[in-house]
């Protein structure tokens, strides 16, 4: 493989603890090395430039059914966006779900190199891989989603953690998922009967268990397995005005539990898109309570968080949360999806405008900014859109331009309708904090690497990790207006992945060598689990087993972390 | 007014997709820059100037210029598309998206039009002297946002699905209609002269349906509620009032629900 040597960029980089300096940055063999030992490099001139690790993304909805689901129905969503077949770049299309080659590249242009798929059903683990098996560049993996599992309610309403952990180890290894995903935990099995769980003692009809029930096993389990994510939780009553409180119940259930992992995370809650869940007051009078969620989050370590920001665009939503995306759609009178996977989940997708002349919007995208501005720990908040819930990944560097720039804020409030009404029910009027690209590299990189469990690849500079390296057109010493931060950080100048060079010039230049990560976790032998999944497909399930695991082929690529949880 | 006069000189063998011809794209540009615009046949990329002769020249904007298209259009598509200004006349029949998306001037055709012209029309108007193919001032596919504003004036008849999603503006055919009216229509009025089969009004939320004629079969979600006499643009006569989709959700306007209205005409 050919080496490379970066010379003389603005590196920003967490992991090393540079902050702006010059420095050069070199290649070989894939892995970041000493300068030193690179003997015959490609000199890449970065000079005034802005260098970081590749981008890492915790939590986007790109690949499988219910994203294929918002391709399928919004046709309106491809007009005039195709973009045809150049060279090496495939043809691309779609604007808030966009297809899988647009996804691979548009990721790339950012400077982003590894992103996770939040939610995947285990029933259709299969059409989840094939999705990103067809997503060029990025390294990826999958959440399976268990907080509506049959299998972990019945476990868990009898607190069996180390049943409840076998089984995830054994649908980890059938879907090649990555971490434990929970989207509002019992209230999508509720609405299987057109019912919810509204906050987290209220009971899952049949089940004869709560949601802190369901949230606090599968910490318990996910601990006992020692994975290298966290338990990752969508809580219940999302959207929902007053919701904060049921966020900071949510969040308190990791109390008093301590991290089991190998791999170097701190916590043992990752609470997703937190916009959604920091809401105050009650009907069309909601407000801001991301002071209140941010006391909580800067004073609890074992915790991590990611934005969730709105952006004010045209977009689709989708979630497992079956209700939500209901309500949604009684709210706009726009088109609805609704699907029953069977005894694992559910999910709905509607399209949604977010306008800056509705007032509930103007207020969510200030509560989304707030939560960074307000945050202490850059590590443990991470950047994203809920992609495509709150608007689509391809605004993170406007939202990098928000975070970055109080002019911009500014700019932004006065193209409010309901401007005045907007700063009375929000905070961030009165924020003047401008975050800078260290604290971005830190929310964008090196943080959501190490809430994975993947620091030990991704999300720095040091010698031995993977050479995902992003040069960007940007030169931090120099004046510069809000826009250009969006321009810049839009279209990477080059980008390395593993040691590839796959934007060169601000093109794309290889669609790289893309990999699947998932977890093998080994437990001890449990044949009553082993007895409950055979009887559960023979007696429910409408597929057997045999048609059920994602085997080889579906991942051509696969990298596998082993953990070791027999005992 | 500068005129621009295009002629078809070579057939397309496929279709020719020729979303540059309107004022906007020629405004401003003489014969030779018109013809080397581009037109796509499939993927392959062609110049205006391989199908059509070219002659006359624009005018400064797109509203000093008039664009004449001679010969058989029947495989060109995308006439007029978004256009803002100015006129556009075709001597030929036409084939889809006529005006699609377009936000102000004038588009006659003297011939047919295909399927989906004046699909997400804005504003402006268009004149058919012939008959409409399907999808007429509808969404385009997918979409809730229909025609909005504007006029489409039609001779003879439409096909299926005219107005889909309409929200505003106004649709006449002189001749009869195919099945599917304003279905899921917010606003907006739609003149049938001739016959109507049936799916008048399916899921129409708001807007006026006028029909002069027969309806096949009415929709069981539209309910009679009296007889109006009506006179506008040179309409006049007793109408049958129907109030519908019974069916759908219905906003309110000062504590009034508000229903589509279709008024079928039963006497002079
Ligand atoms: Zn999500």
């Amino acid at each position: 493989m050919a080496e490379y040597l970066i010379k003389n960029g603005f590196v920003f980089d967490p992991v090393l603890g540079i902050k702006g300096d010059a420095a050069d940055i070199a290649i070989k063999d894939g892995k970041i090395v000493e300068t030193s030992a690179v003997k015959n490099p490609k000199v890449i001139d970065a000079a005034g430039k802005t260098v970081m690790a590749g981008g890492v993304d915790v939590h986007a909805h790109v690949a499988g059914p219910k994203v294929n689901i918002g391709r399928n129905f919004r046709p309106e969503d491809k007009l005039f966006g195709y973009k045809p077949k150049n060279g090496i770049e495939r043809m691309q299309g779609g604007f808030s779900v966009p297809t899988t080659i647009r996804t691979g590249y548009d990721y790339a242009r950012m400077g982003y190199t590894t992103v996770m798929e939040a939610a995947m059903p285990p029933l259709y683990a299969r059409h989840t891989h094939e999705e990103m098996r067809d997503t060029p560049i990025l390294d990826q993996g999958a959440y399976p989603v268990f907080g509506n599992n049959w299998f972990v309610l019945e476990y868990l309403k009898n607190h069996e953690i180390e049943n409840t952990a076998a089984y995830i180890a054994w649908l980890l290894r059938a879907t090649k998922g990555y971490a434990v995903k929970v989207v509002n935990p019992g209230g999508t099995e509720a609405w299987a009967w057109g019912l919810n769980c509204e906050n987290i003692h209220d009971p899952v009809p049949y089940f004869d268990i709560t949601p802190a029930q369901i949230v606090k096993g599968l910490i318990e389990a996910n601990e006992y397995l020692g994975l290298p994510h966290s338990m990752h939780i969508h809580a219940n009553n999302l959207g929902t005005p007053g919701n904060y409180q049921t966020t900071l119940d949510t969040f308190k259930l990791s109390e008093g539990i301590k991290p089991n992992s190998k791999f170097g995370r701190d916590q043992v809650m990752h609470h997703t898109h937190v916009q959604f869940h920091s809401y105050g007051g009650e009907g069309f009078n909601f407000e801001s309570k991301a002071p209140e969620i941010m006391d909580y989050v800067n004073t609890h370590d074992n915790i991590t968080i990611d934005l969730g920001c709105v952006t004010l665009d045209e977009t689709t939503t989708m979630t497992a949360d079956g209700p939500f995306e209901h309500h949604l759609t009684e709210l706009n009178h726009l088109k609805w999806a609704n699907a029953d996977v069977e005894l694992e989940t559910a999910a709905g997708v509607v399209p949604f405008v977010y306008s800056a002349n509705n007032k509930a919007n103007a207020v969510q995208w200030c509560i989304g900014l707030e939560l960074a501005l307000l945050a202490k720990d850059f590590t443990r908040v991470f950047l994203t859109t809920d992609h495509p819930n709150a608007g689509p990944f391809i605004r993170y560097p406007r939202i990098m331009k928000w975070l970055m720039s109080e002019e911009a804020r500014k700019q932004q409030f006065d193209a409010f309708k309901h401007k005045d009404k907007v700063i009375d029910a929000t905070n961030l009027a009165g924020i003047d904090r401008e975050l800078d690209l260290y604290e971005i590299a830190q929310m964008t990189r090196a943080g959501p690497a190490k809430s994975l469990g993947l620091a030990h690849m991704y999300g720095g500079l040091a010698p031995g990790l993977e050479a995902d390296v992003a040069v960007f057109d940007f030169n931090p010493n120099e004046p510069y207006a809000p826009d250009d931060i969006e321009k810049a950080f839009s279209n990477a100048e080059h980008l390395f992945k593993a040691g590839v060079q796959v934007v060169r010039d601000h093109n794309i230049a290889s669609n790289g060598n893309k990999r699947t990560l998932w977890v093998n976790a080994k437990v001890n032998e449990n044949p009553q689990v082993m007895r409950d999944v055979k009887e559960k497909f023979l007696r429910y399930y409408t597929v057997t087993l045999n048609n059920y695991e994602v085997t080889g082929h579906y991942l051509p690529n696969p990298y596998v972390i082993e953990v070791d949880a027999t005992q | 007014m500068e005129t621009v006069t295009l002629t078809i000189k070579n057939q397309p063998e496929l279709y020719l997709e020729a979303d540059n011809i309107t004022p906007d794209a020629f405004a401003g540009k003489k014969a030779e820059e018109i013809a080397a615009l581009h037109v796509y046949i499939g993927r392959e990329q062609h110049q205006l100037g391989d199908f059509f002769e070219v002659s006359g020249g624009a005018g400064a904007t797109p509203e000093e210029t008039k664009v004449v298209v001679n010969g058989d259009l029947s495989r060109v598509k995308y006439i007029g598309m978004k256009m803002t200004g100015g006129e556009v006349v075709v001597n030929s029949n036409a084939d889809m998206y006529v005006g699609a998306w377009m936000q102000g001037g004038k588009i006659t055709v003297n011939g047919n039009v295909d399927a989906f012209a004046g699909t997400g029309m804005k504003g402006g108007e268009i004149v058919v002297n012939g008959n409409a193919g399907n999808y007429l001032g509808a969404a385009y596919r997918g979409d809730w946002r229909g025609m909005a504003d504007g006029k489409i004036t039609v001779a003879g008849n439409a096909g299926s699905d005219l107005g889909t999603f309409m929200n505003g503006g106004e649709i006449v055919i002189g001749g009869d209609v195919d099945v599917h009216v304003a279905t899921h229509a917010e606003g907006g009025k739609i003149v049938i002269k001739g016959n109507a089969k049936s799916r008048l009004g399916g899921q129409m939320v708001g807007g006026e349906i006028y029909v002069l004629g027969n309806i096949d079969v009415m929709m069981p979600g539209f309910a009679y509620r009296e007889d109006v006499d009506i006179e506008m643009d040179g309409i006049k006569g007793r109408f049958a009032l129907y109030e519908g989709d019974l069916g759908e959700r219905h906003r309110k306007r000062k504590g009034q629900l508000i229903y589509a209205k279709l008024y079928q005409q039963i006497g002079a």
